[in-house]
């Protein structure tokens, strides 16, 4: 008998399964009315497996249900754009028939309480989401934002997510290139993790995740279904608190040699032609990979638990449903097919197995051998999903914040130097190198990287076979964020494009991953509302539409949610390798000129929270067309062979990104003469570290022409001095005094300060890991 | 000439290995899958990095057993030229088509980073286009790369000019300033007692064009063209 011409009875209770009772509903995550819900829908009381598939379906993590009509007002329109958002994956066009695929998806809060294996299978999940669009990966970033790194949990979970992220991308072999990482007591009890992929592959070859074809095999593909993950959807969508230690069994377990398998497999049975879909079984495993291939397609599935292959005996429906092993695909093969499926699987050591098939009877049908554990109409178990516009309202705290007059805030006595000030800022841990993290991560594979990480202010990756590259970054100062969501949301989405043009490019498209609090406050609400419509200006303003990414709600700790954080994943596309640039001065005696100009804002800015303690303040204003024409002159600049380095000044201002200049290659320190006295109306310390929006400090031979372009675009522009390569010194003048900063005394500031404070006694971490115990077996 | 890259489940660098022996250099090239047993004619066998068998119970432990590596020794006897990159060069350890072992790196974490090469022998096949002393640059990228073996073979290394690159610093020493992962005696690259298997840690496929920040590694292959091709 097939599973298609079983007639339809309901679902009985299985035997050995709880019964269901409103504490249960409530353990599911399941709201009263959503229960009501799935009660209507289903005609009848639902079965412990149907229950649990619902949860999962509708946990925040899955169904977007508190952020889709805030979603929907972002830009996702372009002629390039191939796939926007509802796929694994965003695809954008780059010309010569080349397609870019691309995501950033969070793993928060699995690394909160295993920063090992919650990093490392975040990697693998956004490998999956990439290959499964038909594009082979080709380079990986990491939006990392932890606690003060004086806390020695902190240093835990830092240490512990880099190896995750670096043992995981190493394996496959796809270079981690790019990323941020930011420390701020206010991610103390809940880091970000957020993990990006770039896929490249021929527009012809692009693959959708929808169910086709009636009597079309469904097939799952890799690792067998053990029990690790079950409910990580849920957990990820509930705050964190004292019993999530307890919740570790739900983190899944990563094992990048069989991603490594699955991945070729994969993309060999993508090109094979003998299947018609193809989608991670991510989170909710097999449950959401299966139900949304259906609802894609608008088709009936059915299923039969008992094919799966399954790592243990005995597990229930409940469990293989919505189990989340790792390195598990499900396939839509073409009928008549499944020995080509199976061969090509076998070639890679990896087993196939028909578990279900395409039927037209709309509906979604779990069975455990004859017997019926599940059954919803239609794809309603996608689209019934409740959607909510929670309240919104600012914070009357954070508004009190950004009116503070943080420029009354006196300065300290050790400011009289103002060299003092910088080296605080050059070693802050949030601007120093971040050389101790990407020198785990393999940025090479692949020989690739004409950028890497500590070069240029984004990655670029050059197209073998053409005179293409791709420059990729992520972006967001939560800081801005949290004093100002809809000009920090501005903000995030324009110092991206401003990095990604600084190498050379031409910012194309973004993907996104927003990382708030409990969305049912209304405080958060407003954030994220605020954030997004900031974001949409920019993107709109920059022309860079939105394809993809991820929500994350519910980041939140015993002592309160984290700064709202919308990471911004840009791409752009440099047309000839000649204009790829980086940030560090090279020759002696070029021009440095910067693009924008100082203003008097101090609000939200690094300097404030390093040497103040103080997070207050307006962040800096946003001028999207300043951002706009600042981008286009530079890369006209760049594009003319004028530009020898090009660096955007962000966290900590035109100082520290001077110092940069100079400094950020350790073996070639470059000197350099600045005359910042045009601004000497303007307070010092605002000049030398404020930060102020839409600037670039470029090096040129020939000034002249860099100034006659900015002219051109409207854009502020000024000679600010020379480099004087072997100076051994940064000499600054502002405010009527000169001050000469040691390059050897700026350059060990930035890059011995993350390094040494990891290297802090063994004696501390074996405390830490006494106050954590790690499990014994795993 | 003719390359055959293998590739082992988990292999990661057998693309850029072709990629720089065939549009690079200018030499033929075919992959051999780790379960055949014919090397399809080729002139030198190259086990590119990667993490074959995910580098389970130790690197290189397992791909000593894939059926290819009956061929690859038998080759390596009859005198043909083998190259083993990073997982290659643990690969050739553990079949014992070298000494030594390589074990966790000194600092116990995984290095990715362009280091600084001594040419100890430009007497090789492997080494001819390279200057006698010459100081080269190829990244590293590996997590056990701390090249090991007892005092009797470090000596009969040097002693035979089988140390064939050294890490050095910035000036050129090969002092513990230069050494990434702790190896002895700062060896990065050593070949067989028969000059026609060479292991290196360090990636000369990543170093092949400018605009991957250096060409250094070009020469290696070139070598090979000038002496297996004569």
């Amino acid at each position: 008998m097939t599973a298609s011409s079983r007639s339809s009875t309901p679902p009985a209770p299985r035997p050995g399964d709880p019964a269901i009772t409103p504490a249960l509903v409530a353990e599911h995550g399941l709201t009263d009315d959503e229960y009501q819900r799935l009660v209507a829908m289903l005609g009848r009381m639902p079965t412990f497996t149907e229950l649990g598939i619902v949860s999962a379906l509708w946990s925040e993590h899955c169904s977007y249900k508190h952020s889709r009509p805030v979603l929907k007002t972002l830009p996702t329109q372009a002629p390039y754009v191939l796939q926007g958002p509802g796929e694994n994956a965003g695809v954008i066009a780059i010309g010569d028939g080349l397609a870019v695929a691309f995501k950033i998806e969070s793993h928060n809060h699995p690394s909160a309480v295993e920063p090992y294996q919650g990093a490392a299978t975040g990697v693998g999940g956004i490998l999956r989401d990439v290959f499964t669009m038909g594009a082979r990966p080709i380079a990986l970033l990491d939006s990392l934002r932890f606690g003060s790194l004086d806390s020695p949990r902190v240093r835990y979970l830092f240490g512990g997510v880099v190896k995750g992220i670096g043992d995981y991308g190493n394996c496959v072999g796809i270079p981690t290139v790019a990323g941020e990482v930011m420390f701020d007591p206010s991610y103390e009890g809940n880091p970000l993790v957020n993990a990006m992929c770039v896929g490249l592959m021929r527009e012809d070859e692009l693959i959708r995740a929808r169910a086709e074809g009636v009597g079309n095999p469904i097939i799952a593909v890799g690792a067998r279904t053990g029990r690790d993950g079950i409910h990580g959807a849920s957990f990820a969508s509930e705050d964190l608190s004292a019993a999530s230690e307890a919740k570790r069994p739900r983190v899944q377990v990563g094992d990048p040699f069989t991603e490594k398998l699955l991945l070729e497999a994969s993309l060999e049975l993508i090109r094979s032609g003998h299947i018609v879909a193809i989608q991670d079984m991510g989170a909710a495993g097999l449950t959401s990979s299966s139900a949304e291939m259906a609802a894609r397609g608008d088709v009936g599935v059915t299923i039969d638990v008992t094919k799966v292959p399954v790592r243990e005996e005995g597990m229930t429906p409940y469990e293989i449903l919505l189990s989340e092993s790792q390195e598990r695909m499900l396939v839509v093969a073409k009928r008549g097919h499944e020995a080509h499926v199976r061969d090509i699987l076998a070639k890679w050591d990896l087993t196939a197995e028909v578990i279900g098939e395409v039927i037209a009877e709309p509906v979604y049908r779990v069975t455990e051998g004859e017997r019926v554990v599940a059954e919803f109409p239609g794809s309603r178990l996608v689209t019934d999903c409740p959607v909510y516009t929670p309240e919104a309202r600012e914070s009357e705290q954070v508004h009190a914040l950004r009116a503070r007059d943080v420029l009354a805030t006196p300065e300290r006595p050790e400011e009289a130097d103002p060299v003092w000030t910088l080296v605080q800022l050059l070693s802050s841990p949030t601007i120093a190198s971040k050389r101790w993290v990407y020198r785990q991560y393999d940025t090479t594979v692949r020989t690739g990287t004409a950028v890497l990480p500590g070069e240029g202010d984004a990655a670029v990756i050059r197209l073998r076979g053409t005179d293409k590259a791709l420059a990729m970054k992520t972006d967001c100062n939560g800081r801005y964020v949290y004093l100002d969501p809809r000009v920090g949301g501005q903000i995030a989405v324009a110092e991206a494009a401003r990095n990604v043009a600084c190498v050379g490019a031409r910012p194309m498209a973004i993907t996104n991953c927003l990382n708030f609090g409990n969305p049912r406050r209304p405080e958060v609400f407003y954030q994220f509302r605020e954030a997004v419509a900031g974001m949409g200006d920019a993107c709109r303003a920059l022309g860079t539409p939105v394809t993809g990414g991820n929500v994350s709600f519910y980041n939140e700790s015993p002592s309160g949610a984290v700064y709202p954080t919308p990471v911004i994943g840009m791409i752009g596309v440099i047309d000839s390798l000649d204009h790829v640039t980086r940030s560090a001065f090279r020759h002696d005696g070029d021009a440095i000129v910067l693009l924008g100009e100082p203003t008097d804002e101090l609000g939200g800015s690094e300097y404030l929270a390093r040497v103040h303690g103080i997070v207050a303040g307006a962040p800096p204003r946003c001028d999207l067309e300043r951002e706009r024409a600042t981008i286009d002159a530079l890369l006209e600049a760049i594009r003319g062979g004028l530009v020898h380095s090009a660096h955007d000044c962000s966290e900590g201002g035109l100082a520290v990104a001077l110092a940069e200049c100079a400094v950020g290659d350790r073996e070639r320190l470059v000197g350099a003469e600045v005359d910042l006295s045009a601004w000497n109306a303007l307070p010092a310390r605002c000049v030398l570290f404020g930060e102020a929006q839409a600037r670039v400090i470029v090096s040129t031979p020939d000034p002249a022409r860099v100034l006659a372009i900015a002219e051109r675009h409207k854009v502020p522009a000024r000679r600010i001095g020379t480099v004087r390569a072997a100076s051994g010194v940064l000499r600054l003048t502002v405010g009527g005094r000169t001050v000469t900063a040691p390059l050897e005394r700026l350059a060990a500031a930035y890059h011995d300060s993350i390094p040494s404070i990891m290297r802090r006694g063994p004696a501390e971490e074996a405390a830490v890991l006494e106050q954590h115990p790690q499990p014994a077996a795993s | 000439m003719k390359f055959g890259i293998v590739v082992f489940p988990g292999s990661n660098c057998d693309e850029d290995a072709y990629h720089a022996v065939v549009d690079v250099l200018g030499a033929e090239a075919v992959y051999l899958w780790h379960k055949a047993h014919d090397l399809e004619g080729v002139d030198v066998v190259l086990l590119p990095g990667g993490f074959a068998y995910g580098d389970y119970l130790r690197a290189g432990a397992i791909a000593r057993f894939s059926p290819i590596m009956q061929e690859v020794a038998a080759h390596a006897q009859r005198g043909g030229p083998v190259i083993g990159i990073c997982n290659g060069f643990q690969i050739l350890c553990e079949a014992k088509l070298l000494p030594g072992a390589l074990l966790r790196n000194a600092g116990l974490q995984y290095i990715s980073e362009m280091v600084r090469l001594r040419v100890e022998n430009a007497d090789t096949m492997f080494t001819n286009r390279y200057e006698p002393g010459a100081i080269v640059r190829m990244p590293i990228a590996h997590g056990e790369g701390r090249y090991t073996a007892d005092t009797e073979t470090l000596d009969r290394l040097e002693g035979e000019g089988r140390v064939v690159f050294r890490y050095v610093n910035a000036v050129g020493e090969p002092d513990a300033s230069g050494n990434p992962n702790g190896s002895m005696r700062n060896i990065a690259g050593i070949v067989s007692a028969e000059g026609n298997v060479l292991g290196l840690m360090p990636h000369p496929e990543r170093a092949v064009e400018d605009v991957l920040g250096s060409h250094d590694g070009l020469a290696l292959f070139q070598s090979m063209l000038a002496r297996v091709s004569a």
